[in-house]
C-alpha cells in the first residue's frame, strides 16, 4: 500500500495551490463581503482546464484521475468553499453523472462542452419543499410525443444563475421513487427562470439560486437514463458530489490549521507567543487529527472510484466525517484567534461560516448517519447499478479519442 | 529554431534559513523552481510560440534539480536536460557559466535565456559571463521583446535599468536575463504536468560536454546568521493624529534622519 | 596592500550615480597605505568633468574615454576597455557599483581576467592584501564572507553600505585619456532608445523612502467619479488618490516613493516602485512603510534600513516587528497630518 502521492498528483495540486494564492485568496474576501460571486472565477477554472479535470481527453477534459479530482477540491476550498462548490456542481453531480449515464450523443452534446469549460452546469434536486426526502419531489415531467413538459421549481441550486446546463430530476410517475427520471436541461430554454439567493449564512461569494420550469419543453433525446431511473441517478450523482465535498472540507480544515497555527505563532500573551499555552495547543492537535482522518477518507474513497468499485457507504463516510470536523475545526480556529477571530480581518469567521452551508447539503450528518448506521447493522445494502462510474484507465481516458 | 532556458532549482522564497555547523539548512521548506526563472521560461515559450522554435530547458545541479526541469516541462518546454558531474559539486558563477556556455554550444541554440538572478546566491553574474565566454551579445533584464528576426539574426529588446528602459537590438545568437516587466509566468498546465512526469530527463556530464572541470575562483569560508536587529519598537500613541505626528516627527528628527 | 585599485565610475549619460562616489571613497578608504592608488575609470559622454569629481572624492588619477562608442551603455566595449586596462596596470581590485551596469561589467571582465567576482557586497576587510567581503545571500537572510583566489579580485558594491563619500574640492589628479578597446565594427548590438523617467529620485540612491501598500485603496470614504463604473477600476482610482496623499508626503521629505508588491500587483502603481525580493532593495536613512504589512518577501527588500516607521491599523501586522516607530492607526489621518507636520518643521 503506498500512502504517497504520484508525481503527477503533486503536481496537479501545486498548480491549483499556485493559482489560489495568486488570483483568488488575495481578493476572495472582498467577494464573500460583496456576497456576490467574483466574475473571472468561472472563466478562469474553465482557462486553467480545472472543470474537466477529470473528464476524459476523448470528451474534452484533462483525462486525470477521480483521485486528482479530490486534491484540487482540496486546494480550491482551502482558498474558499465556493471555489470547490463549483467542481461539486459541474463535475460531481453534472459531469461524471454524464459519463456514467449518458448516451454518446448525450456525452458529445453536453459532456464535451462542460469539460472543456465552454459550459458551466448545476444540479437541480433539491425543491423549497423537498430536500432530504428526494422521494417528495413534486416537479414534473410529462411526456408528450418526442418531447416533455416540464413544470416545477427548484431551489438552493449552486450556479443556478451561472451555469448554462442543468440536470434536473423530475417526477414522470406518482411512485415515489420508482417515478423519478433525471433531464439535461438547457437553462436558456423558453419558460426557464432562475435568480439568485441573498442572505445567506455563508458561501457568500458562491452563486446559489433557484431554477422555475414553467412548460419547458424539452426533447426526449435530453432525458439521462430510462424514466423511473431517477432516483438512482441522483443518488449515483451524489456518490460524486460527496466525494468533492469530502475533498473540500478537508482543505478546509487544513486552512484552519494553517490559520491558527500562523497565529498561534505571531500572537503573545503573558509574555510568550500563545502557541505555548496547552489549551491553545489541544486545539491545534484535534486539528491535525481531524484533517489526517478526512485526508485519508477521501483519498480511499477516490482510490475505490478509481477501481471502479462501488463506494456509497465509504463516500458518505469521508463527507460526514470531514465536514463535522471542518465545522469543528473552524469554530475552534476562531477561538485560537480570540476577538480578532470574531472580525472579517482574518479568514476564520468566514470558515466557519462556509464550513455550516456543508453539513446540510449533499446529504445531511444526520442522513450519512443513518447511511453509516443502516450498513453496519445490515438494513441497507447496495444494489448493483444499470450503469457504473467507469473505473479510471489511463490509457482511455488520456487517448484522443 | 532552438532556445534554451536555464533553470535553478533553490530553496522556496519563504523558507527560514539557517546555518548549521557550517551548512545552509532550509527547513521543510521545498525546493522550487528559481522563481526568475519561471519568467525566463515564459518568454521562451512567447517567443516559440510566436516565432515558431523549440524549447530546452537546462539545469546544472543534482538529482533533484530534475523537479525544476519537470516545471520547465509542465510549462511547455519541449525537452529537458540535467548536467551534473560529481567534479563540481559546488561552481561558482563563473565556473556554471562555462559549463553553461558548453552546452549552449552543444545544443546549438540561438538564444539562451537565464532568470535575472538565482534567489540563493543573489549574483546575477552567470548571464554576462556565459555571454562573454561565447562571444554573444549580453541583453541583460529584458523587460520585453519587441522584435526577433531568425533571418536577419537580429533581437530588440527592451531592458530594464535605473533610469527607466532601454531599447537595444543585438545580433543573434545571443544571451537574455529576464527581469520582471517581462509578464507573469503561466502556471504549468494539465497536459504539461502528465507530458513531464512522463518525461525522459537525460544527464550530461561534463565529458559529454567537451571540457574539463572550470577553475573555482570565488570561496566562501564563512556563511552566518545576521546579527539580530536590535529593534526595540516603539509604538506612537497619542489623542489626535496631529498629536502622533508631532511625536514622531520629534523622534526623527532626534534620531537625525530627516 | 591594497596596492592599486580600479574604481570604475557608473553613470547614465553622463550624470554620474551618487553610489559610483561610494565606490570611490571605499577604494580610497581600503588602498589606504601609503602605496595604495586608487584609479577611477570613466568611459562615455562628460567623463572629463566626472573625472575631476572622481579625484575629489578619493580617486589619485583618472583614465577617461569619450568616444562615440561609448556615447550609450553597451557592456561589451566598456568591459573589454577595462579588461585592456586590468591587463595593462595589474591592480590588485576593480571596484564597481552594484548597478545594472555595474554588476554586468563586473561579470564580464572577469571572464576577460580569469577571475571572479565578490557582487553586492556590504563590508569589505583587508586581510595583509587579500580582500574579505561580506554579502547578503538569501534575499538577506543570511551572510556569506567570500573572498576571491585570483587577482584582480572584483567587487560590486551595494549602494549606501559604505558610508557618506567626502568631496575634497582640494584634491588634485592626473586626468588621461584612453583609447577603445573594440572598434564599432566589432560590436554586435546598438544602442536604439530610451524611455526613461525624468525628475524622480531613484530608489537605490534615495536616503528616504515612504512606501505605500494595499492598505492605500481602502479610504471607502473617498467616492469615484461616476463614469467609473468597474469595481476594479474604482479600487484602482482610490489606490491612485492614496498614493497620492503617500507621494506628498514622500515629496516633502524629499524622498523616493516606493511600493509593495501587492500594491504594484493590485495595479496601483508601476512596478519601478517596487521595493522587495522582486522589485528593488534598498537601504535609506529612513523608510516609512504605509499601509503595508510586511510580508518576508517586502522585508527582504528594506529590512536593513537605518530606521523603519510603519503605519498601519493592523496591530498585528509583520512590519511592527522590524520598526523603529510604530503607529498603528487609519493612515488616512495619519499621513496627511505627517506631512502637515513635517511642512511646518522643516519649513517647507
Amino acid at each position: 500500500m503506498d500512502f504517497h502521492l504520484s508525481e503527477e498528483h503533486r503536481m496537479v495540486q501545486n498548480m491549483v495551490r499556485e493559482f489560489t494564492q495568486k488570483e483568488v485568496i488575495p481578493v476572495i474576501k472582498e467577494w464573500d463581503r460583496r456576497q456576490e460571486m467574483a466574475p473571472f472565477i468561472l472563466p478562469r477554472m474553465a482557462e486553467l482546464g480545472i472543470l474537466g479535470i477529470n473528464i476524459p481527453v476523448r470528451y474534452g477534459g484533462q483525462g486525470f484521475d477521480y483521485l486528482a479530482l479530490g486534491l484540487v477540491c482540496e486546494e480550491l476550498e482551502a482558498a474558499d468553499s465556493t471555489l470547490r462548490v463549483v467542481m461539486s456542481v459541474h463535475m460531481g453531480l453534472n459531469s461524471m453523472a454524464l459519463l456514467q449515464w449518458g448516451t454518446e450523443e448525450q456525452k458529445k452534446k453536453f459532456l464535451v462542452p462542460q469539460a472543456k469549460g465552454e459550459k458551466a452546469a448545476c444540479f437541480g434536486l433539491t425543491e423549497p419543499g423537498a430536500g432530504s426526502d428526494v422521494a417528495g419531489i413534486k416537479g414534473t415531467a410529462k411526456r408528450v410525443g418526442d418531447e416533455y413538459v416540464l413544470n416545477g421549481e427548484k431551489m438552493w441550486i449552486s450556479l443556478a444563475t451561472k451555469a448554462q446546463h442543468a440536470l434536473v430530476v423530475l417526477r414522470t410517475a406518482e411512485d415515489p421513487h420508482e417515478g423519478l427520471t433525471a433531464f439535461i436541461l438547457e437553462l436558456d430554454r423558453k419558460g426557464v427562470k432562475t435568480g439568485d439567493i441573498h442572505g445567506k449564512l455563508g458561501m457568500r461569494a458562491g452563486s446559489t439560486g433557484w431554477i422555475s420550469m414553467t412548460d419547458v419543453h424539452i426533447p426526449a433525446g435530453n432525458r439521462l437514463g430510462e424514466e423511473g431511473e431517477g432516483f438512482k441517478i441522483a443518488m449515483s450523482c451524489l456518490d460524486n458530489g460527496r466525494y468533492t465535498v469530502a475533498a473540500g472540507a478537508t482543505g478546509l480544515i487544513r486552512a484552519c490549521l494553517e490559520a491558527s497555527v500562523k497565529y498561534a505563532h505571531g500572537r503573545t500573551a503573558f509574555n510568550r507567543e500563545i502557541g505555548q499555552f496547552q489549551l491553545v495547543q489541544q486545539k491545534i492537535a484535534y486539528m491535525v487529527q481531524s484533517y489526517e482522518a478526512a485526508r485519508l477518507l477521501y483519498l480511499r474513497a477516490g482510490w475505490m472510484k478509481n477501481q471502479g468499485e462501488r463506494n456509497t457507504r465509504e463516500t458518505s463516510l469521508a463527507k460526514w466525517f470531514a465536514t463535522d470536523a471542518s465545522f469543528d475545526a473552524a469554530s475552534e480556529a476562531i477561538q485560537v484567534h480570540g476577538a480578532y477571530g470574531f472580525s472579517d480581518e482574518y479568514d476564520v469567521e468566514r470558515y466557519l461560516r462556509n464550513s455550516k452551508g456543508a453539513v446540510i447539503y449533499e446529504g445531511t450528518s444526520e442522513i450519512h448517519q443513518l447511511m453509516q448506521a443502516g450498513y453496519a447493522l445490515g438494513y441497507r445494502e447496495d444494489a448493483d447499478l444499470r450503469c457504473e462510474l467507469p473505473s479510471y484507465d489511463a490509457e482511455f481516458w488520456q487517448a484522443a479519442g | 529554431m532552438k532556445i534554451a532556458v536555464f533553470v535553478k532549482q533553490v530553496p522556496d522564497s519563504a523558507a527560514k534559513m539557517a546555518v548549521d555547523n557550517g551548512t545552509v539548512t532550509w527547513g521543510e521548506a521545498p525546493l522550487v523552481i528559481n522563481p526568475w526563472d519561471e519568467y525566463a521560461v515564459e518568454a521562451a515559450l512567447v517567443l516559440a510560440e510566436k516565432y515558431g522554435g523549440e524549447v530546452s530547458a537546462l539545469s546544472l545541479g543534482g538529482e533533484s534539480a530534475k523537479e525544476a526541469l519537470k516545471h520547465a516541462l509542465a510549462m511547455g518546454c519541449g525537452e529537458a536536460i540535467l548536467i551534473s558531474d560529481p567534479a563540481i559539486p559546488s561552481p561558482d558563477a563563473g565556473a556554471t557559466a562555462r559549463i553553461l556556455a558548453a552546452a549552449a554550444t552543444k545544443l546549438g541554440v540561438y538564444l539562451a535565456i537565464f532568470g535575472k538572478q538565482a534567489i540563493d546566491a543573489d549574483t546575477g553574474l552567470t548571464a554576462p559571463m556565459t555571454a562573454r565566454l561565447l562571444g554573444w551579445p549580453s541583453l541583460t533584464l529584458v523587460a520585453a521583446i519587441t522584435q526577433l528576426d531568425a533571418v536577419a539574426k537580429s533581437i530588440r529588446v527592451e531592458r530594464g535599468i535605473e533610469e527607466g528602459r532601454q531599447v537595444v537590438e543585438g545580433k543573434l545568437p545571443a544571451i537574455l536575463s529576464i527581469g520582471k516587466d517581462f509578464g507573469e509566468p503561466r502556471y504549468p498546465s494539465f497536459m504539461g504536468i502528465r507530458k513531464a512526469s512522463k518525461a525522459e530527463i537525460p544527464t550530461w556530464s561534463l565529458a559529454e560536454l567537451g571540457i574539463p572541470a572550470p577553475e573555482i575562483k570565488v570561496s566562501w569560508p564563512e556563511i552566518f546568521s545576521p546579527p539580530p536587529r536590535e529593534v526595540s519598537g516603539d509604538l506612537i500613541t497619542g489623542d489626535s493624529a496631529e498629536e502622533i505626528a508631532s511625536k514622531l516627527v520629534d523622534k526623527l528628527l532626534a534620531a537625525g534622519v530627516l | 596592500m591594497a596596492g592599486n585599485i580600479l574604481a570604475y565610475v557608473d553613470h547614465f549619460k553622463g550624470r554620474p550615480l551618487q553610489a559610483s562616489w561610494e565606490v570611490v571613497s571605499a577604494a580610497r578608504k581600503l588602498a589606504a597605505e601609503p602605496d595604495g592608488r586608487v584609479t577611477a575609470l570613466i568611459f562615455g559622454p562628460e567623463a572629463e568633468k566626472m573625472a575631476q569629481a572622481s579625484i575629489h572624492y578619493g580617486a589619485d588619477e583618472a583614465l577617461i574615454c569619450e568616444d562615440a562608442s561609448l556615447a550609450d551603455y553597451r557592456p561589451e566595449p566598456i568591459a573589454a576597455l577595462i579588461s585592456k586596462i586590468g591587463k595593462e596596470h595589474q591592480p590588485d581590485a576593480i571596484f564597481f557599483t552594484t548597478s545594472t551596469r555595474g554588476r554586468e561589467l563586473a561579470a564580464m571582465v572577469a571572464i576577460d581576467l580569469d577571475s571572479g567576482v565578490l557582487p553586492d557586497v556590504i563590508n569589505i576587510e583587508n586581510q595583509g592584501g587579500k580582500l574579505v567581503a561580506t554579502r547578503p545571500i538569501y534575499a538577506g537572510k543570511l551572510l556569506a564572507k567570500v573572498e576571491c583566489r585570483s587577482k584582480p579580485q572584483l567587487l560590486t558594491l551595494r549602494v549606501r553600505a559604505f558610508g557618506k563619500p567626502v568631496e575634497d574640492s582640494s584634491r588634485s589628479g592626473k586626468v588621461t585619456k584612453v583609447a577603445t578597446a573594440l572598434g564599432e565594427t566589432q560590436l554586435a548590438t546598438k544602442v536604439v532608445d530610451y524611455a526613461t523617467v525624468e525628475g524622480r529620485v531613484s530608489l537605490g540612491d534615495a536616503a528616504i523612502i515612504v512606501s505605500g501598500g494595499r492598505g492605500t485603496s481602502n479610504n471607502l470614504t473617498l467616492t469615484p467619479p461616476a463614469e467609473i463604473t468597474d469595481e476594479k477600476q474604482r479600487e484602482i482610482w482610490r489606490a491612485q488618490q492614496g498614493f497620492r496623499m503617500v507621494g506628498e508626503l514622500a515629496q516633502v521629505l524629499g524622498g523616493a516613493l516606493g511600493a509593495s508588491r501587492a500594491a504594484v500587483d493590485a495595479g496601483y502603481v508601476p512596478y519601478d516602485h517596487q521595493v522587495g525580493q522582486t522589485g528593488k532593495v534598498v537601504s535609506p536613512d529612513l523608510y516609512v512603510a504605509v499601509g503595508i504589512s510586511g510580508a518576508i518577501q517586502h522585508l527582504a527588500g528594506m529590512r536593513t534600513s537605518k530606521v523603519i516607521v510603519a503605519i498601519n491599523k493592523d496591530p498585528d501586522a509583520p512590519i511592527f516587528g522590524v520598526a523603529r516607530y510604530g503607529v498603528v492607526g487609519d493612515l488616512f489621518e495619519i499621513v496627511p497630518a505627517l506631512t502637515k507636520v513635517l511642512k511646518e518643521r522643516l519649513h517647507k
